[in-house]
């Protein structure tokens, strides 16, 4: 193929080219060129910062938290979606459960944190109610508004998340290869061991990993909940930017940006190998 | 049948990262041409980003002239319940006809400077900024010197001697409850009570907005530290943090009014503002140690609207300006002076809290040693 022929035909890509080159491509040069360059002079100052104290237990608290979010986001997700899937395709309660997860996996930032506060939080609606009928304190001592409270609401998004990119794996398993798997004389749990069980495995670890990069950058959510301390990346990043207290800390952001720009790329790498094994007999 | 489901959030998500680090690298990435105002002349040839005073128009009415030619004023990080700003900008656009565009009103002090940075030789970037101490004092290069008519009246402590900063207002810092909700707060000692459990908030990270680190500075005092010594307070906040007595949310009108934050600790006309629409709202300023905090006006140098921008700057230290800032329950910088002369409102002055003895205003010293504390020690305390 001649090379004008190749570039005419990647001709009608190149409206999306650019947007990704003003999107992606500079702001990622920016900030890797941001943290190691210090007025003009190259200076390894910033990454330094990311190995103090504050930025190191930011790094593993975030890891913690999409850890953690994606670990029960997908163990649940997956379960759920079993369920969604042994119904018949035309049940309307599976219509109206899948079209319910699309929303809630959407449903986060501010108006989540709210909902949660404002039930749950230390003056909830549900708190005030139960401390009056059972006289026990559903808040305890905040535990909403820490790494604890992150966790569950960050769970709230991630199982409908992870129903939703499950569930055509779950329906790529064919009928079929439990029938032959059953007329060679395999138990029902034979063949989840020896077929289904393999045969998700990457797809489960790769919507796994989805969730944990969906985790770690989330950041609204997080910031109307937790307004002391920034315990996460992202949090510590908008103090680094916003704050009219401790001055001149622009710079370390572009570092904390830096680091998750790493973490999520790792991640992403690792999700695009676990998919190209289990797309090799979903198709 | 899609088999390898895409990631719209996550994709949106790292834009979003990205995104927001390309706003902020902008200034570096794609910087806009540049509109040159430094030549700008009004009709009648006054350089209006160089006039460091009325007289450089030729009196007021060659301000104010020129002002209205140019139509429009950008403020920024102006909460309408915050020190009357609201009523001041209507009073404002109202007497000249200027249009107001009030952009971020819930900005910090900080994010002025980033817009004006980022804007820098747009028609949206900020013409004035109204910050607090350490942000104002750390880039005063990006101010424009300017004396109002009534410089002579401000007193020095509170002005630059050129002009490139003057304190508008300050206020002392306070702690208000609902009475209705929680019983009467006497002390800061009474926070640790079990009567409030779940139930103090502080206006933000002390670490990241200036009004919480004044609340902590205030704490600390009555607790036998000073503006040089802040772990007192930061101790007290981790024993109000074990007693579980600490609401680490951010405090809003809305929180405020929902319940969800029945105590806050807050600058007394933030508070005060809360009281017109909760009457059960009460303001108190602990008596024996006050702490008191002036905010910095100043106008960008590289303003859109130049003489906007300073005539903005006559009207709020006029008589008028001043009125509608103790208004807001803040203590306006001339007020000693007007009290004296008579033209401050009776009525307004007799609301405006009364703090006998010593007050104390933290150096910039001071505030840079303790917000290294704070930093260091914060969020461990009440992490």
């Amino acid at each position: 193929m001649s090379l004008a022929r190749r570039l005419r035909d990647s001709l009608p890509l190149l409206p999306f080219l650019t947007v990704v080159v003003i999107f992606l491509i500079i702001p990622t040069a920016t900030v890797v060129v941001g943290s190691v360059y210090t007025d003009g002079v190259f200076s390894l100052d910033r990454i330094e910062a990311l190995f103090t104290g504050t930025a190191l237990s930011a790094l593993l608290d975030s890891v913690l938290l999409s850890g953690a979010t994606a670990l029960l986001g997908a163990v649940f997700g997956a379960v759920m979606a079993w369920l969604i899937v042994s119904s018949p395709s035309t049940s309307m309660v599976r219509r109206a459960v899948l079209s319910l997860c699309s929303v809630l996996a959407q449903f986060g930032g501010v108006a989540l944190a709210f909902a949660f506060l404002a039930t749950v939080g230390l003056n909830g609606v549900l708190t005030l109610w139960v401390q009056q009928v059972f006289g026990f304190n559903l808040a305890g001592s905040g535990w909403l508004y820490s790494l604890s409270g992150l966790i569950l609401v960050y769970t709230y998004f991630q199982i409908p998340l992870m129903v939703i990119v499950f569930v055509p794996a779950l329906e790529g398993l064919r009928e079929q290869w439990r029938e032959a798997a059953v007329s060679l004389g395999a138990s029902t749990w034979a063949y989840w061991r020896e077929v289904a069980i393999p045969l998700l495995t990457p797809a489960f670890l790769g919507s796994a990993l989805l969730l944990f990069a969906n985790a770690f950058a989330a950041y609204a959510t997080a910031a109307a909940l937790v307004s002391q301390g920034s315990p996460i990346l992202p949090l510590l990043i908008r103090a680094s930017l916003v704050s009219e207290v401790v001055l001149g800390q622009a710079g370390f952001a572009y570092a904390l940006a830096l680091e998750m720009i790493v973490v999520v790329a790792v991640v992403m790498a690792a999700y695009n190998l676990l998919v190209r094994r289990s797309s090799r007999w979903l198709s | 049948m899609n088999t390898s489901p895409n990631p719209p959030r996550l994709t949106s998500r790292v834009f979003a990262v990205a995104a927001s680090a390309l706003l902020f690298g902008s200034a570096v990435a794609c910087a806009p041409p540049e509109k040159d105002n430094s030549n700008a002349q009004t009709e009648s040839g006054v350089n209006a980003a160089e006039a460091t005073s009325a007289g450089d128009f030729g009196g007021m009415e060659g301000l104010v002239e020129a002002a209205k030619a140019e139509g429009e004023l950008n403020v920024i990080a102006l909460p309408p319940d915050w020190a009357n700003y609201g009523a001041i900008i209507k009073a404002f656009s109202d007497k000249y006809g200027i249009k107001v565009n009030s952009a971020q009103p819930d900005a910090s002090s900080q994010d002025e400077i980033n817009a004006a940075n980022q804007q820098k030789g747009r028609s949206s970037a900020p013409d004035v900024f109204d910050l607090g101490q350490s942000v104002a004092l750390a880039n005063t290069a990006m101010f424009a010197p300017y004396k109002v008519e009534t410089f002579d009246d401000i007193p020095a402590a509170f002005k630059d001697a050129d002009g490139t900063w003057v304190n508008d207002y300050g206020g002392y810092m306070s702690i208000g409850f609902d009475s209705s909700k929680v019983p009467p707060v006497t002390s800061v000692d009474d926070l640790l009570k079990p009567e409030y459990q779940g139930k103090v908030a502080l206006n933000g990270d002390p670490t990241q907005a200036g009004a919480a680190f004044s609340g902590v500075l205030m704490v600390a005092l009555s607790q036998g530290g000073s503006a040089d010594d802040i772990a007192p307070g930061v101790e007290f906040f981790r024993k109000l943090k074990e007693a579980g007595n600490f609401l680490p949310v951010d405090p809003t009108p809305a929180t405020i009014e929902s319940g969800q934050t029945p105590v806050v600790i807050d600058w007394n006309y933030t508070n005060s503002a809360e009281t017109k629409k909760l009457p059960s709202w009460t303001v108190l300023v602990p008596p024996e140690n006050p702490v008191a905090g002036y905010y910095y006006q100043a106008i960008n140098k590289d303003a859109p609207h130049p003489a906007a921008a300073r005539l903005w700057q006559e009207f709020l230290y006029s008589d008028e300006g001043q009125n509608l800032f103790a208004q807001g329950g803040v203590r306006p910088v001339r007020a000693d002076n007007m009290l004296a002369d008579g033209t401050l409102d009776p009525a307004v002055a007799a609301a405006l809290p009364v703090v006998d003895g010593p007050v104390t205003v933290p150096t910039p010293q001071q505030t840079e040693a303790a917000s290294k504390y704070l930093a260091e020690n914060w969020a461990a305390a009440v992490g």
